[in-house]
């Protein structure tokens, strides 16, 4: 059974048609065309999917758009929405975080979260806030220091010296 | 290339090409294709292990609301298979299955919930027959085969090959040891699920998106299957999410993608679910294996005899090959003077088995280093110093026709074990802790092609533009390594370009030359190598061109920052674009190919063909662990990493192929594990199939060793899978120094490490691994006299 609901995604109210048992996932990819946001496995356990809702990383495979009315939806579609990449996406890029690319929407958004609650991240506080996300190609490391290295770009730009 | 040579790219740590639309989600993988009408398939799979399929009855989905089409085995009815040599696979099965996961039925529908809605309504009838699950019960029941062309009963292979006199090296050696391993199987486990979408034009023509490695091989498994002329198919490797080797065979889902589209006119496209991945799996084959080595006092290794069987799985897959992998790659690294290879691998009722990262090489280097440990502690050796002091020459061939070009074995050795300390803290930790140390060598792509032929394993095309953009065709395949990236590093490098004017159109048979695909670690290589000689003729039409114009010979030109000038008078120049017209003004239209065929080298005998490569990347681990000898419960807490990579083209990006193959290896070594019970897989789910997070992921210190390697473009060689092999014989060579627990199968598990722990206290040998190895009768070996330039110590 299909019905309207309307969400706040990227910064933009959106009422979509869809079947009331579509995860937000589905409802991003399929309805709306959002397609940045990924799947590895829509059972909760690799975090690709991951999106922001009210700043909370979120795994959209395991939530349905009629929890979230009036809540805001952020997708790694809309991390940067002046049209710039965010600290975190240049990082990732430079530094090669990013082989196949297929978890990093997912550790965009983790990471993006973290930093919001806390700007200077340490090594222990990176790992926790990104263990919910996989990766097989990277090893980890270079995700790491990328978070490391777009935190401290941030943290200039609000402290210039 | 700079008028001093020096180079612009190669060498430097510049920005994949591609990643900024990887980041911003921009990058669309195929199952973020929506094309208009498109329809969406999937596909009804075997609940049994191994049965004959009665009856398909496809009625009651054909008529379900929102269904287009439905069909079974007797619609696709042509075997396939990677290999010329096992074409037994089939898109859907036609009367039989040989594991749970099998697909048996497909349909196309409106929407995928409705496509899943009407499998549950075919009805399938199942005659059971005997399952076969481990190597064990393939060698004992041979009444019913799984497959009726294997070599002998359920043994798909059997090879056996001698170099040289095994007897006459254990006569020569002053001790001689004889140890069992077992390697558990595991999966790749990419990130992206296999999706496909597949369109049929008006016109007759057939187009398949995919998530795949090789897309040449799918391009003609398709013809073979859908009975189509490969002038009408064409097959384009969508961005790949992570491939590893299990996106490397033709697959059924894609021949049904394009079968449904066929029959409806509308594009169809399918997606995996993570379950059926696992069934898809061509991952690492178990393998149990028993080595027999005999060594003199100073450790040079005078006789190797080494017997394997692999669980191969339901289907051949690339697996005759992997059987030949198991046994050849061992004289890469410390001489041998004589040598012996035994190996089977036999079909069993689970998902087939294939190449994944190292393709059938970890297994034996993990027998054969953790051997080497023993044997060091048996003769009192360092084991540093003993792989030291017996490193294989530069520049010889191995007993087994093996041509080694670069050697960088012993720098990556000495780097190890200068920056962890091995010598001085090795046997000097407290009680708990440990490290161990192991080398490797992999090859940089695989010296012949998989199905016979004498073209190029590689070809460019280059094209130029009048604005000063280069477009570079290949078929080549980026898996998220970077390929196209050092595809357009390279061509930049050599018209003294910016990365940023090369342009790369790359996997698409209707658009590029041949390129046979991302295996074998041989892209970097042959790509690089197709692409140099692709530039010569434009870089030569552009500088004659250039040469008149500036009244400079041309021999006094550089090509460099996007211009032509002279290199006595720097500012006497032309801009690339004003260069590359008076070029085409004189030439005509700007266009050159180039193409790469591995040199022939390697023995004259039946097996000859795996092993040989243009050249060999050479690894180091050293691990270090913390084991709590109450509990078995270790953690591994740092390891380094050192590879031979001929010359890194780009040092990021190589160092992010050696992250990730150690910590690919440390999954394998510590956790990841396919597990099976009555005919099922355990665990196909990303939850209870345990692979690294974050957290079990420790620092990983990684050094490159450049050897130039004179086969490489620049120098280079492979590094995408190599690094991963040294990791799990390190890791248990550490385990067993922190404990005195010789763990002897993968994956190294606390439960093993305490049940060792529970042994020694005992006065038991601690000691965890399997004790029996199946005898068989193998065949007369195939004998091969040694090469007569072998170096010898």
């Amino acid at each position: 059974m299909k019905q309207p609901v309307t969400l706040n995604i990227n910064g933009h109210i959106r009422e979509v048609w869809t079947s009331i048992h579509k995860t937000l996932l589905e409802v991003l990819r399929e309805d709306l065309g959002l397609t940045g946001t990924k799947h590895g496995c829509e059972l909760g356990e690799c975090g690709a999917c991951t999106v922001l809702i009210d700043g909370n990383p979120i795994l959209s495979c395991l939530v349905i758009p009629v929890e979230l009315l009036g809540k805001e939806i952020i997708t790694v579609e809309g991390i940067a929405p002046n049209g710039r990449p965010h600290e975190l996406q240049t990082a990732f890029a430079e530094l090669g975080a990013a082989q196949c690319g297929y978890c990093t929407p997912g550790m965009l958004i983790s990471a993006t979260a973290l930093l919001m609650a806390n700007p200077r991240p340490d090594d222990p506080a990176i790992r926790e806030a990104l263990a919910g996300n996989l990766c097989r190609c990277t090893g980890y490391s270079k995700i790491i220091e990328a978070v490391e290295l777009a935190a401290e770009r941030m943290s200039e730009v609000r402290n210039p010296s | 290339m700079t008028d001093h040579g020096e180079l612009n790219l190669v060498g430097k740590s510049w920005t994949k090409i591609d990643s900024m639309s990887k980041v911003v989600g921009d990058t669309l993988y195929a199952d973020d294709m929506h094309l208009p009408q498109m329809l969406y398939c999937k596909i009804l799979r075997s609940t049994q292990p191994h049965a004959r399929i009665k009856k398909v009855n496809l009625e009651p989905a054909r008529n379900f609301p929102g269904v287009i089409a439905a069909i079974s085995g007797e619609d696709v009815p042509m075997k396939f298979g990677i290999l010329p040599v096992s074409q037994d696979e089939e898109a859907l099965c036609v009367d039989r299955v040989r594991m749970v996961g099998d697909p048996i039925a497909a349909v196309a529908a409106l929407d995928e919930a409705t496509a899943e809605a009407a499998l549950e309504e075919i009805i399938v009838e199942y005659e059971p027959l005997p399952t076969i699950m481990s190597i064990d019960e393939a060698l004992s029941h041979d009444e019913v085969q799984i497959h009726e062309y294997a070599d002998l009963g359920n043994i798909h292979k059997l090879v056996s090959l001698e170099f040289g006199s095994i007897e006459q090296g254990f006569a020569e050696a002053d001790h001689i040891r004889e140890d069992i391993f077992y390697y558990e199987g595991n999966t790749h486990l990419p990130m992206e699920q296999h999706a496909a979408v597949a369109q049929y034009s008006a016109e007759g023509r057939l187009t398949l998106w995919s998530s795949t490695q090789t897309p040449h091989y799918v391009h003609r498994a398709l013809a073979k299957v859908l009975e189509l002329p490969p002038s009408h198919i064409r097959v384009i490797a969508a961005p790949v999410g992570g491939g590893f080797g299990g996106k490397s065979d033709p697959f059924s889902h894609e021949v049904v993608a394009c079968k449904l589209a066929m029959m409806t006119g509308r594009p169809a496209k399918i997606t995996l679910t993570r379950e059926e991945v696992f069934y898809t799996h061509r991952g690492r084959h178990p393998v149990l294996m028993w080595i027999k080595t005999g060594m003199k006092k100073d450790g040079s290794i005078t006789g190797m005899h080494f017997r394997s069987f692999l669980d191969g799985g339901a289907y051949g897959s690339y697996g005759v090959a992997s059987t030949y992998y198991t046994g050849a790659l061992q004289t890469l690294t410390y001489p041998i003077a004589n040598y012996k290879f035994e190996g089977a691998r036999v079909f069993t009722n689970k998902p087939p088995c294939g190449p994944k990262r190292g393709h059938a090489t970890p297994q034996p280097r993990f027998a054969l280093e953790v051997q080497l440990d023993k044997f060091a502690e048996d003769l009192d050796l360092d084991p540093a110093e003993l792989r030291l002091r017996h490193l294989v020459p530069a520049h010889s061939k191995t007993v087994n026709h093996l041509s080694v070009t670069t050697m960088g074995l012993g720098d990556c050795i000495q780097k190890v074990v200068d920056a962890s300390g091995f010598s001085e803290r090795r046997g000097k930790l407290p009680p708990g802790k440990g490290l161990g140390i192991s080398g490797s060598s992999y090859l940089t792509g695989a010296g012949l092609p998989i199905y016979w032929n004498k073209m190029p394993h590689s070809g460019v095309q280059i094209k130029v533009d009048r604005g000063g953009a280069v477009t570079v065709f290949c078929g080549s395949t980026d898996i998220g390594q970077g390929s196209n990236s050092m595809l357009a590093a390279i061509v930049a490098e050599e018209l003294g370009l910016s990365l940023d004017r090369v342009i790369v159109v790359t996997a698409d048979t209707d658009l590029t030359p041949v390129d046979l695909g991302s295996y074998s670690s041989r892209v970097t290589l042959m790509t690089g190598k197709a692409a140099i000689s692709a530039t010569e003729p434009i870089r030569n039409m552009i500088l004659s061109a250039a040469a008149e114009e500036l009244d400079v010979s041309p021999g006094r030109l550089a090509m460099s920052e996007n211009r032509v000038f002279s290199v006595d008078n720097p500012t006497h120049e032309l801009s690339f674009e004003e260069a590359a017209q008076l070029a085409e003004a004189t030439y005509g239209t700007l266009g050159a190919v180039g193409s790469y065929t591995p040199p022939r080298r390697g023995g004259r005998f039946k097996g000859a063909g795996v092993g040989p490569s243009p050249a060999y990347s050479y690894s180091a681990c050293v691990a270090e662990v913390t084991c709590d000898l109450e509990t078995g419960q270790f953690t591994v807490d740092k390891l380094w990493l050192a590879h031979d990579v001929g010359k890194a083209i780009n040092p990021m990006l190589v160092i992010g192929q050696l992250e990730g193959s150690v910590y690919m290896g440390l999954g394998e070594a510590t956790m990841e594990e396919q597990v099976f019970r009555r005919g099922l897989h355990k665990i196909p789910s990303m939850l209870d199939y345990k692979s690294p997070t974050i957290f079990e992921t420790p620092e990983i210190e990684s050094y490159l060793v450049e050897t130039n390697d004179p086969e490489g473009p620049y120098g280079a060689k492979e590094a995408g899978q190599g690094p991963l092999l040294p990791v799990p014989p390190a890791v248990a060579n550490a385990v067993y120094n922190a404990t005195g627990v010789r763990v002897d199968e993968l994956p190294i598990s606390p439960e093993k490490v305490l049940k060792g722990l529970h042994d020694l206290a005992r006065g038991k040998p601690g000691r965890v691994g399997p004790t029996e190895f199946p005898t068989i009768e193998y065949p007369e070996p195939v004998q091969v006299e040694p090469p007569e330039e072998l170096v010898a110590e």
